[in-house]
């Protein structure tokens, strides 16, 4: 008796443990298909990796798990997302109301024309938030979350704008942690940043992960491999391998994996 | 809090709302100004035969409703605008589009803007007390007629000439150009060859909108015309033009007679003329975005 | 011919045509402020005008310019601003938004008189509102109707992607998205246009005679949108066309020039605090 219910704890520990699952997803861009019958399953507070060359469809995937991909036209979902457990493409759904539980921070970084402290400001007071002395402690506290506090305590009434672009980037994840989100996505978040920058957001990262499950695209292996706790490696629209990081670095099942990460790929 | 989030979609929809409601008045609008016009206009013809107003010129209501004569002088003042302002547009847009130095171009700018600033009673009044009195003296007639009111127009469609025509040089990619340049060929080769054809539609898009422009001027016209409802002997004799027919017989009219209608007939006349050019414009558009 | 002396005759023909053009402009403006500026005291400009005696004003023209403007741009920026929004943030390409793009263009190209026409069949003579000031702002809000659209959207679609996908993935819905996003980045674009707009209605006259009507009220400043109103750009017309005052001349001297003025001032003045408005939006003086 006592074993079963201890057998039923775990399970559903492990059920929770899974933030969000893709099945048999597939994208298409008028006819052009950019991703077909993909199947993955997201970890909760988990770091997880997508890899392959351009063109492959991270982006498409990624931003299909916080719907951003409604914006474009003509753009054609299947299958099933779900989040907790819900599908979040199920008619109904409020999408306003996922993308402040899927939050999403871009390639290159995109403050808005305003001071810093409205940046970080913005989502609390979209979702309601007035009281003046909780936005203060809401952006202290997510500048301090995305390691710029520092940097830009004495300045937070200047333009956005006039940040270095590491420091805008980081303010980009600052103004995403301010609204709490549980999923954090990130679309090759380094790519436009110098090394000492792209190491600062990387521990930024391991440092997240305790409080979100993160997903992140990146094309550099090594980030990959240092970030992450799972990695997908998508080719051609397709999923080809998805598992722990360290089992698809070192062991990968499948040959065209092997190929991509040690670079024998065209 | 689920308070809040309600009447945060609220407001999404609501606004969502009034901006189609907006965007569907505007549509409504020109429908009504069709509409509305073209009934009032239409009248005329229970009365006067639609031969007579297009194609006969002895205008005297309420015997006689010939409309020749303006109609014939809205298109002459609009062709002689064409001929003084489109050369000169065209020149101007080339030169501040390929030509001008950086500081040049700049210092040139805001006059774009003054010819814009300047209202189209001032530009008559300017007609009136320089260009009539200039072509009495030096030229001969009246000064009054189809020329004072031809180059005024041609002036004042230059703003509209000058910036389409800009924005449609400036469009041809610079990739076009210096391979040319990179063939030895020079400046005036390159333009000449390569960028005016590459501009064309942009261009004669530019001359339309002049010639919407100069067509559908009413009061620097009447103010120079002359009106007279007498077909031109020259271009130096007062006559009239639709529109300088309608600002000066509306308001000795009463709403509803069929001298008025026939007032509305013609501005029904000038808006059907409008609205064509505006489709032509669209097809010259198209033919662009098809050989790019 | 040599192509060497070929592109020197065209580069000539292009600095000339850039002459003849600033000439004109340069002849025009000196005309207009050389006869008109002995004109304009304060007597002329704020002073009411007379009906046969010589020296009157324009003070209660100069009013209506402006209240006219106001009223007009009270009717139709909602509006225009609206649809502008729609097209640009809204529309998906289809027929519906060909319909309402090809009715701006439409509305754009219909000449003030034909506007004007229509404003006095409809506002004056169906509604009953008479030669008024309301008509005429109604009727001039038609012309501004376009511009507005056309501007809001060009200043919208210069504003980039980014920002918006920026926002919606904070969760902000789609109004909240331009109501705090784009429109303030938009801002001043938008200030720009509206100002051009504006410039062009104060100095309109063809759609306003038949609609505001040719005379003034005898009070003055007279803010009752029922009576009617002549502006300054009519004014001028009038006292060429019919006036029979025997100073018609100092008057259009005069009239012209103020109105010139005060379409160049009000360009200058809307310009330079949109500036500093800009600036505080974006956040002190960073950068
Ligand atoms: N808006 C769009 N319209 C049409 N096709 C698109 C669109 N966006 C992407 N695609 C196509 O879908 C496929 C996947 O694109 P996606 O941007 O997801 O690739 P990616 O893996 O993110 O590439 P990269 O590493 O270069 O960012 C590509 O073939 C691309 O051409
Ligand atoms: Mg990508």
């Amino acid at each position: 008796m006592g074993r079963l219910v201890a057998e039923r704890l775990t399970a559903a520990e492990e059920a929770i443990r899974i933030k969000m699952e893709v099945q048999g997803l597939s994208v298409h861009y008028g006819n052009t298909p950019a991703l077909s019958n993909v199947n993955l399953a997201v970890k909760a507070n988990h770091v997880t990796a997508l890899i392959g060359p351009s063109g492959c469809g991270k982006t498409t995937f990624l931003r299909t798990l916080n719907r951003m991909n409604d914006l474009i036209e003509g753009v054609r979902v299947t299958g099933r997302v779900l989040l907790d457990g819900e599908d979040i493409y199920r008619p109904g759904t409020d999408v306003v109301a996922l993308r402040k539980r899927v939050g999403m921070v871009f390639q290159r970084p995109n403050p808005f024309p305003m001071s810093i402290y409205d940046n970080v400001a913005f989502g609390p007071r979209i979702h309601g938030l007035r009281d003046r002395r909780r936005l203060n402690e809401i952006v202290e506290k997510a500048l301090r979350d995305a390691a710029l506090w520092d940097e830009v305590k004495d300045r937070l009434r200047s333009s956005a704008l006039g940040l270095s672009g590491g420091q805008q980037q980081r303010l980009c994840i600052a103004r995403l942690l301010a609204v709490e989100p549980e999923v954090v996505l990130m679309d090759e978040p380094t790519s436009a940043l110098d090394p000492i920058s792209m190491l600062k957001i990387e521990e930024l990262i391991q440092d997240l992960k305790a409080t979100y499950t993160i997903v992140i695209v990146t094309h550099n292996m090594q980030q990959a491999a240092r970030v992450s706790d799972s990695t997908a490696f998508f080719l051609s629209g397709e999923l080809v391998e998805y598992g722990p990081t360290d089992v698809i670095f070192t062991r990968p099942r499948d040959r065209r994996t092997e190929d991509y990460i040690t670079g024998r790929f065209g | 809090m689920t308070r809040i989030r309600h009447s945060v979609l609220w407001y999404d929809r609501f606004f969502r709302y009034v901006f189609v409601a907006s965007a569907a008045l505007v549509s409504l609008i020109i429908l009504a100004v069709v509409f509305f016009v073209a009934r009032q206009g239409f009248l005329t013809f229970t009365v006067v035969s639609p031969w007579e107003f297009l194609f006969t010129t002895n205008w005297n209501p309420p015997a006689n409703y010939g409309a020749f004569t303006f109609i014939f002088g809205s298109f002459a003042v609009t062709v002689l605008a064409i001929c003084f302002g489109g050369p000169l547009g065209l020149a101007g847009a080339i030169f501040l589009a390929k030509v001008a130095p950086e500081w040049v171009r700049e210092s040139l700018r805001p006059a774009t803007d003054l010819f814009v600033g300047i209202p189209s009673v001032v530009y008559g009044w300017i007609g009136l007390t320089v260009f009539v009195p200039f072509v009495r003296e030096h030229v001969n007639g009246a000064g009054f007629g189809l020329l004072v009111a031809g180059i005024i127009l041609g002036i004042m469609i230059l703003p509209t000439v000058i910036s389409v025509s800009e924005d449609s040089l400036r469009a041809v990619s610079p990739a076009l150009e210096e391979a040319s340049y990179g063939l030895g060929a020079t400046r005036w080769q390159t333009l000449s060859r390569v960028v005016l054809p590459a501009a064309a539609p942009g261009l004669v898009t530019a001359v339309i909108l002049g010639m919407a422009r100069a067509i559908g001027e009413a009061m620097a016209v009447q103010m120079v015309i002359g009106n007279s409802p007498q077909f031109p002997r020259s271009l130096v004799t007062p006559t009239a033009t639709l529109t300088s027919e309608i600002v000066l017989e509306m308001g000795n009219t009463p709403f509803g007679s069929t001298w008025n209608n026939a007032l509305f007939f013609m501005a029904f006349t000038l808006l059907v003329l409008s609205l064509a050019m505006i489709l032509v414009v669209r097809l010259v558009v198209r033919h662009r975005g098809a050989t790019p | 011919m040599n192509k060497y002396l070929a592109d020197r005759l065209a580069t000539a023909c292009f600095w000339a045509a850039a002459a003849v053009i600033t000439g004109i402009l340069l002849f025009f403006l000196t005309h207009i402020f050389w006869r008109g500026a002995p004109v304009l005291s304060l007597a002329f400009v704020l002073g009411t005008p007379r009906e046969m005696t010589a020296g009157g004003g324009v003070g209660p023209q100069l009013f209506n310019t402006f209240y006219i403007l106001v009223l007009s741009l009270l009717f139709s920026l909602p509006i225009g601003v609206g649809a502008g929004i729609y097209l640009a943030e809204y529309a998906r390409p289809g027929p519906l938004t060909n319909l309402i793009r090809l009715s701006t263009e439409c509305l754009a190209s219909v000449p003030s008189i034909v506007l004007g026409l229509f404003g006095a069949v409809v506002f004056v003579w169906y509604l009953g509102l008479g030669f008024c000031i309301l008509a005429g702002a109604a009727a001039l809000a038609l012309l501004n109707l376009p511009v507005l659209v056309r501007v809001t959207e060009e200043a919208l679609r210069a504003i980039p992607v980014s920002y918006r996908e920026a926002s919606l993935a904070l969760g902000a819905t789609k109004w909240q998205t331009i109501r705090r996003v784009v429109l303030p980045s938009a801002l001043l674009g938008m200030v720009t246009g509206v100002s051009l707009v504006a410039g062009r209605a104060l100095g309109e006259s063809a759609i306003l005679i038949y609609t505001a009507g040719l005379s003034v009220s005898r009070y003055f400043p007279d803010f009752d949108p029922f009576v009617a109103g002549e502006t300054l750009a009519v004014h001028l017309w009038y006292v060429n066309a019919q006036s029979l005052v025997p100073d018609a001349t100092r008057i259009a001297d005069g009239s012209a020039a103020l109105l010139v003025l005060v379409v160049l001032v009000f360009n200058l003045c809307i310009g330079i605090p949109s500036r500093i408005l800009q600036r505080r939006l974006l956040g002190g003086g960073g950068k």
